[in-house]
């Protein structure tokens, strides 16, 4: 799992942290019932507070992506991959409606558009 | 999560200088730094909390335990490093630690001889042949030697060099993950806290500024760099400190929404501790 702060971004510390973690597990880099670093142990490598480490948790524990449990750790979520399918949609579907927003201010039709799509998803 | 450490409305006042309703905790699994500039009252709240010198009013509760009642339990189990060692120059670090272990009930022979190695430190010296660095070194192996859930350092980096100082940064952070649940440290020298502090208490003229997590901290200030011919009066109240050369003014900022508003080119940048605490102060000018 790849984590990097950035020390020019305008998101605070946690949400950074939040925010990768979540990617993680949405792209199944982190499978569930992975462990996560211990809460000081993470905190020292990223050279943030226990604090933020904690609240980090406790907010992805509260949105389903991890569970605690007292004395042994944090793990990743088993058995949520239907709240995860509908993150992964929902990501997907954020994209989609800012393209669509762009496409109709520059009079892109929606046929040109799927047309678009078709050529693009081939790529790679 | 419980505070290891209560502090309410502590006043004291000698001479020139008062603490005045100094009111903050340590919560549970943190280090946290004390910091301040000189004759701030670091070393003072210190001693007060420690009944190294008497309070004139207010609360101490260590571990939930008041300290009035509790003073020696307490004592038990807190690992104290002052600035003055209180050493007796004249006896070698073994017969000096003798003295010190039998005021402990849970002192470990195997845990101080494992510092002592890790210091460097021959048991057989005499105290006033050891460097500034070393006495501290010393101070620590000691403090860390009786199972102390907590430890308490006054200025336990200033006079020493920076290779010193990350060595005890590490012992600090593992202490953390092996059993301790606080750390308190007064420092001026604010860029150790940079790298370890969770959480920070900043105090000055007797009186504390604030306690917030240092990550808080470091998220809501900013360093604003922008173009001097727009500051007016209104702008320059959305700053705690400014300094202006004919390039340009450099401010600290904790509405930085505020200021995008009226500067939209400006530069923002995260600032340091040693920054929040010279902004707190009206330290940062020219």
């Amino acid at each position: 799992m790849k984590i990097l702060i950035s020390n020019t971004s305008d998101s605070p510390l946690y949400q950074q942290i939040k925010d990768q973690i979540k990617d993680a597990v949405l792209k199944e880099e982190l499978a569930p019932g992975d462990a996560l670093p211990s809460i000081r142990a993470f905190a020292n490598d990223l050279k943030v507070s226990v604090l933020t480490i904690r609240r980090v948790y406790e907010e992805l524990e509260q949105e389903g992506f991890v569970t605690s449990q007292v004395g042994i750790g944090t793990f990743v979520s088993t058995g949520n991959l239907e709240l995860l399918r509908d993150s992964k949609r929902r990501l997907v579907e954020q994209k989609m409606l800012d393209m669509i927003q762009t496409a109709k201010s520059l009079k892109i039709s929606k046929e040109e558009l799927n047309a678009m799509m078709d050529i693009l998803y081939e790529e790679d | 999560m419980s505070d290891i450490l209560n502090v309410e409305n502590l006043n004291k006042s000698y001479g020139d200088f008062s603490l005045t309703d100094v009111t903050f905790s340590l919560p549970e699994g943190c280090i946290t730094g004390f910091i301040g500039i000189n004759g701030a009252g670091k070393t003072t709240t210190l001693r007060t909390l420690l009944g190294l010198a008497k309070k004139q009013s207010g609360n101490i509760r260590f571990f939930g335990l008041e300290m009035e009642k509790n003073e020696k339990k307490i004592k038990d189990r807190i690992g104290i490093v002052l600035d003055d060692g209180c050493f007796y120059d004249e006896l070698s670090l073994a017969e000096m630690k003798s003295i010190i272990s039998s005021a402990y009930t849970e002192w470990s022979e195997q845990d101080f001889k494992r510092y002592m190695e890790m210091f460097s430190l021959d048991p057989k010296q005499k105290i006033n042949t050891l460097s500034k660095g070393m006495k501290m070194k010393y101070a620590l192996a000691l403090a860390l030697s009786h199972n102390a859930e907590l430890l308490i350092m006054d200025e336990p980096t200033s006079g020493l060099d920076p290779l010193i100082r990350s060595q005890l940064l590490k012992v600090l952070t593992d202490y953390m993950e092996n059993g301790g649940k606080g750390v308190f440290f007064s420092t001026h020298i604010t860029s150790d806290l940079d790298k370890i502090a969770d959480m920070l208490i900043m105090i000055n003229n007797g009186r504390i500024v604030f306690q917030e997590e240092k990550d808080f901290l470091l998220d809501t200030y900013r360093i604003v760099k922008g173009d001097a011919k727009a500051l007016n009066g209104d702008v320059r109240k959305l700053f705690l400190g400014i300094s202006e050369t004919a390039f340009g003014f450099t401010g600290v900022t904790k509405q930085m929404a505020e200021v995008q508003s009226f500067f939209p080119d400006a530069i923002a940048e995260r600032p340091t501790i040693e920054d929040i605490m010279l902004a707190n102060i009206g330290g940062y000018k020219k």
